[in-house]
């Protein structure tokens, strides 16, 4: 699967990339890029200093050593062995840069945790009736797979670079994922390009959720995004010519 | 052992828009309605607080849950076909309400092209503008036929709307004044114009002020808040069935709401209907409802399934093209779109309804000349504010990868810095397109699971060129710096957001149609079937209002029927009349 195909239209015009799972991915998306249009031209560096862009063209560091946080209680993974390959594997996906936090410190690995022990990682509302004859159509549930996954991320990791994952460089980690990403890695059950969309979705979610999921900490993720988050009313804004910056604001607030 | 109820005038099932048109309408005219529905109640207490896109919008709090059925899909009639397992590949209303409390309600009328497309389209074209494959045929009524139906519904629903030029007459205005205007709709009414389309607002159920309806039910004024597409309105400000029909027919005291109820099959004795057979889902127990009239309203796929379990009505076969039931089924809502990026421009994306955008209906229907395209029928351009969810949304130029560092600086650039096309299209039906009983899967119930042999043609391919270019040009003028063309190819089974119509399709002709143009099944004088189940082809636009409009007259028929004998409602000189 490239990274184009897993994307479709959303009835109400939001943006199309599709965010489910892979059952099937044989619808193609063509791509047609128009290039930049004439007129539209500006100089990068121009242009960042008159938008105020945040967006520095500088090579990204790392900010301050990652560590894994094992503050919370885990309510799926037993290991911690995989608790840890999830952490550097979701930092691959989504790793901290000039623009903010990553994966890791967005709370995303207990985020995934307990969507796992969430009914949705027990695939309980899944029809889940034999027979089951394509990988695709995994007879494990959410949980299995990421199991199977992050363990098998470990043993390819062993076998061509003689370490744990996530002990590997920054370049071999992405490597790895890439193999998995191409479903070039053999798995039983289930296919290693299905384990690596779940985890690349629900790594997303787990930097964009609501803060009430473990995820997104601090609204951080919404912040890098300039989302506004839960609010009640935009009716005061709707007219604006002028993009309008707002806080973002929790669904904490209206649950009491 | 089934248990027996007491007889009651209608029993309908599924209690979303169709079967709460059915309740409240029968009600008012001082019937007794019984609605069955499979899933729970619910009320506008359920809807606050969700504004939460994990729960609602990633795992689709308030769709069907598959664990106890679901649908199998394929390609083409040679393939074996595969469940759906998880329910993101469909999302279907459950609960009462059904689709309508969580839709975008987006609400088009159709053309009168539509209602006439085989005789239009010959009369225009010529009859070999239409290919052997194509399975079109007139819907058996026309635009001013439907007409007082589309005003009933959308003054239930209190639409907002602007008119649009192209469209046909109207017999009065929108209820409520368009939505307010962002700057991307501006944007693209300046480009529309300028290239010498024809823009308006997207009429829809979010409604731009408070309102009251004909039956005294009161929807409040959006507040934009864009948690709307899959959630239900914590502010009863988006039309739906709960705070509309439902309440409507409950007042009259004649409408009994049984939730849980889910009906297994449709109950008769020759060629009447009798009641039908449903299971408590709570308890697992049987009952029998009785009633003179049975109205099926649980939408395209369960109407047809009830059908073919009942064993009512010819199913289609594919091969022969003889049969009815199951016949020209279409999936609409899998339609193209493209991306604006702009570089040097940030929109305020997050704000949004449902429905809330712009469109031109310049290349919808035959309102372009269709002699130099190998295609019939069209498609909108629809510049849609969809939110920006920042789950899902994430945008980059061509060519970035889809995680990693790369993926990150383009996506959190790009999130306001882009517009949306949606270029929902039409779908017309193919002869190896339809419904069946799954030989393998089956439900809780030891039922067989619904079978959908579909994939997209030549019609839609050529249609879907077309309108990519004609939105890439748009998006163009309003002055993107790259624009991404997405162009489906095939069916992936994957059924969005219940557009889905035919299997129990309507007309003129009994060996052509299911049901007559009150929804009256030609082989059944007393069992109607309400829902996109009746579309004979899918239209360019979203379904409800139509289904909606034919469910009013469906009504009209009902109550003739219960009042006047036992005939077909019909009259027509071809048919002969059963009475
Ligand atoms: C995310 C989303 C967005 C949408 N946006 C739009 C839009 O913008 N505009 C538009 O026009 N349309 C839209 N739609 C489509 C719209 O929801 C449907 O057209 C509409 O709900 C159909 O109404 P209905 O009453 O025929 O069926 P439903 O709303 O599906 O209602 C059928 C009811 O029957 C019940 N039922 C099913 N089987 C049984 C059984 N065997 N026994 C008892 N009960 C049963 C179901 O639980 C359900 O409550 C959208 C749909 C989705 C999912
Ligand atoms: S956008 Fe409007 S109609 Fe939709 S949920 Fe928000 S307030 Fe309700």
């Amino acid at each position: 699967m490239t990274d184009n195909e897993n994307k479709r239209e959303n009835e109400d015009g939001s943006n199309n990339e599709k965010t489910n799972e892979i059952e099937n991915v044989s619808r193609r998306k063509f791509l047609k890029s128009s290039g930049i249009a004439a007129g539209g031209v500006v100089g990068g560096a121009l242009l960042g200093s008159l938008l105020g862009n945040p967006f520095k063209s500088e090579p990204s560091t790392k900010v301050q050593p990652l560590s894994i946080d094992y503050g919370e209680t885990r309510q799926f993974f037993k290991r911690k062995s995989d608790f840890d390959i999830l952490n550097f594997a979701t930092e691959t996906i989504y790793p901290e840069d000039e623009h903010g936090a990553g994966a890791m410190n967005l709370g995303v690995p207990y985020y995934i945790d307990k969507q796992l022990a969430s009914p949705w990682g027990q695939n309980a509302e899944d029809y889940m009736r034999k027979p089951f004859i394509k990988k695709d159509q995994t007879s494990l549930n959410r949980g299995e797979v990421f199991l199977r996954g992050l363990r098998k991320l470990n043993e390819v990791a062993q076998k061509e670079h003689e370490d744990e994952f996530k002990n590997l460089e920054e370049e071999k980690q992405i490597e790895l994922l890439k193999k998995f990403e191409a479903d070039e890695v053999e798995m039983e059950f289930v296919s290693s390009a299905y384990f690596f969309e779940l985890l690349r979705q629900t790594t997303l979610e787990g930097c964009y959720c609501d803060p009430m999921y473990g995820g997104n900490k601090n609204m951080e993720g919404w912040k890098m995004k300039e989302f506004p988050g839960a609010r009640l009313s935009y009716t005061d804004y709707v007219e604006e010519e002028d993009f309008v910056a707002l806080d973002p604001v929790s669904l904490k607030t209206q649950t009491q | 052992m089934v248990k027996r109820m007491d007889k009651v005038d209608v029993v309908t099932v599924g209690v979303g828009w169709s079967g709460g048109i059915v309740a409240s309408e029968l009600s008012k005219a001082g019937f007794k309605v019984v609605g069955l529905e499979r899933g729970a109640e619910s009320s506008v207490e359920d809807y606050v607080s969700s504004k939460d896109d994990v729960r609602y919008r990633q795992r689709l709090e308030m769709m069907e849950k598959l664990n106890k059925s679901t649908f199998t899909t394929r390609r083409s009639i040679d393939e074996e076909a595969l469940p759906i397992r998880n329910k993101m590949s469909i999302k279907i209303g459950t609960d009462v309400g059904g689709g309508g409390s969580h839709w975008a309600a987006q609400t088009h009328r159709y053309f009168p092209y539509d209602f006439e497309i085989r005789s239009q389209t010959i009369e225009r074209y010529g009859e070999e503008k239409i290919p052997d494959w194509m399975t079109i045929q007139d819907w058996g009524i026309t635009y001013d036929e439907l007409e007082p139906y589309y005003d009933t519904f959308e003054k239930t629903m209190g639409i907002s709307g602007e008119e649009d030029p192209l469209a046909a007459p109207r017999s009065s205005p929108y209820p409520t004044p368009p939505l307010k205007k962002t700057a991307v709709m501006r944007l693209f009414e300046e480009a529309t114009k300028k290239l010498g389309y024809h823009p308006f607002v997207i009429p829809g159920g979010t409604l731009s002020e408070k309102y009251e309806n004909p039956d005294g039910q009161v929807i409040n004024a959006c507040q934009y808040c864009s948690f709307c597409e899959r959630f239900g309105c914590d502010f009863g400000a988006k039309a739906d069935p709960v705070i509309t029909v439902i309440p409507t027919a409950k007042e009259t005291g004649n409408f009994e709401l049984r939730t849980h109820s889910e009906v297994k099959r449709v109950l008769y004795e020759g060629d009447k209907a009798t009641g039908v057979l449903y299971v408590n889902t709570l308890t697992g127990e049987e009952y029998e409802q009785p009633a003179d009239v049975v109205v099926l309203t649980s939408y395209t796929f369960n109407n047809t399934k009830l059908l073919l379990l009942s064993e009512i009505g010819k199913p289609y076969d594919p091969k022969t093209g003889k049969g009815v039931i199951g016949k020209n089924f279409t999936d609409h809502h899998t339609s193209p779109g493209i991306k604006g990026l702009f570089k040097d421009r940030k929109f305020n994306r997050f704000i949004s309804t449902g429905m809330l955008g712009s469109v031109i209906t310049d290349f919808a229907a035959d309102n372009f000349d269709h002699t130099d395209v190998d295609f019939i029928h069209g498609g909108h351009v629809e510049a849609r504010e969809g939110g920006n969810m920042p789950i899902e949304t994430n945008i980059t130029p061509e060519g970035t990868p889809s995680w990693g560092k790369e993926f990150k600086k383009e996506s959190l650039y790009y999130h306001n810095r882009h517009v949306s096309f949606f270029l929902q299209r039409a779908s017309m039906p193919h002869k190896e397109n339809y419904l069946d009983l799954d030989p393998t899967y089956k439900d809780d119930y030891g039922d067989p699971l619904l079978r959908i042999t579909n994939d997209f043609t030549e019609n839609e391919h050529k249609m879907d060129e077309f309108l990519l270019e004609k939105g890439d040009e748009i998006m163009k003028e309003m002055g993107a710096s790259e624009t991404q063309l997405n162009y489906v190819e095939h069916f992936d089974g994957n059924l969005a957001y219940q557009h889905n119509s035919g299997g129990v399709i309507m007309g003129d002709d009994p060996e052509t149609s299911a049901v007559n143009n009150y929804m009256q099944m030609w082989d059944m004088n007393n069992l109607f079937v309400c829902g996109a189940s009746a579309f004979p082809h899918f239209g360019t636009s979203n379904p409800t209002l139509t289904l909606g409009a034919l469910t009013y007259r469906a009504t009209e028929g009902i109550i003739d029927y219960l009042n006047n004998g036992e005939g077909q409602l019909l009259k027509t000189e071809s048919k002969e009349e059963k009475v």
